[in-house]
């Protein structure tokens, strides 16, 4: 497998406001509080496989993102590939420590502000998106 | 056979498939082959008229014949579904504008996906939200990754290695809110940057998007 080979000299491009020497402070600040972090984390799964991608999966977790982050929510935020149920996708799993994992289906982004407000904020499932969810006891469907 | 699926595609997301969203397909692919490094080039040369997307991973490889089959739209390597598509929709995506595909790979060294299009043709889909496939990528729960990632256009250079930003962090994940908040504007402000201000645009005033 050959190397690319570029011709003719390009300007470097380097981010202004966003500078190597911030993650030395995020770093710093993640140590802090990693702990509390890992015991009382919250996490939001999105599936993107092609199936995904294909069903706007990228757009889906684009707006979870984005409302994380207006709602100033700390959440972990992570994809994953293709776990077969296709037709359901864009698929998101939400996971909060001591409480089942819910998986809703066909997420699109104009259903994310909903989703997040009820289920992260106010702590309510939403049932009439939600597929199944895995407790402790297994599988069962919602 | 190959159009067909094309259309397919088109219908299925309602426009044609913007170029981010097949580079983040193949990523994707590069994290189920259990790659652990990926170095992604994008090099647009409106003057040469060539587009060319070039990623590259680490993973296990495929042999011939599975290489041959990965550009088969009803081949796949997964076991939750009988199709793939991936793959062939991005090559019919490249072949409709006078570019082509190729697909190499060596079992257990990696594979190496190189696209190529027409910069200026018609029917060529723009790049799109790279930031987000970016991101969707780099945030996988499938292990760590690294990307080397290099854009070229408008004769500047926006390039990173997360290896460097993942030195920076020590043990905090890229996935952790803080970091993953500052990558997000990092790599959006460097491929505004790339774009660059009106003056620097081509002179037919098109865009490299």
């Amino acid at each position: 497998m050959g190397r690319l080979t570029i011709g003719p000299p390009w300007e470097g491009i380097m981010p202004k406001l966003k500078s190597l020497e911030d993650l030395q402070k995020i770093r710093e600040q993640a140590q802090r509080d990693l702990k509390v972090r890992t015991e009382t984390g919250t996490k939001i799964i999105v599936g993107m496989g092609t199936c995904g991608i294909a069903a706007g999966a990228r757009e889906t977790m684009h707006a979870i993102l984005a409302e994380v982050q207006n709602q100033n929510i700390d959440v972990n935020v992570t994809t994953v590939g293709c776990i077969g149920m296709c037709s359901k996708e864009p698929l998101v799993d939400i996971e909060q420590a001591g409480k089942p994992r819910i998986t809703y289906c066909n997420v699109h982004p104009d259903m994310v502000p909903r989703l997040i407000e009820e289920h992260l904020l106010k702590g309510q499932v939403v049932e009439e998106w939600a597929m199944g969810r895995v407790s402790a006891a297994g599988i069962g469907q919602g | 056979m190959a159009a067909a699926m094309a259309e397919a595609g088109k219908q299925r997301t309602g426009r044609v498939r913007e170029l981010s969203l097949h580079i983040l397909d193949v990523l994707e692919n590069a994290l189920e082959a259990g790659a652990t490094r990926v170095e992604l080039s994008i090099i647009e040369d409106p003057e040469m008229d060539k587009l060319t997307i070039d990623v590259q991973d680490n993973g296990r490889g495929m042999d011939a014949e599975a290489t041959r089959r990965a550009l088969d739209p009803f081949f796949t390597t997964r076991t939750t579904r009988h199709v793939g598509l991936g793959l062939p929709l991005f090559a019919a995506a490249a072949r409709r504008c006078d570019g082509d595909l190729t697909l190499e790979s060596v079992p257990g060294q990696g594979t190496r996906v190189r696209a190529t299009f027409r910069h200026n043709h018609l029917d060529r889909a723009p790049l799109g939200n790279l930031t987000d496939s970016l991101l969707a990528f780099l945030l996988s729960e499938r292990g760590e990754i690294e990307l080397r990632y290099r854009h070229l256009a408008n004769s500047r250079t926006f390039q990173f290695d997360t290896a460097a930003i993942q030195a920076e962090l020590g043990e905090v994940p890229l996935s952790h809110p803080q970091a993953r908040e500052w990558l997000y504007e990092y790599i959006a402000e460097g491929e505004a940057e790339l774009r660059g201000p009106a003056d620097h645009r081509p002179p037919m005033g098109g865009d490299y998007a």
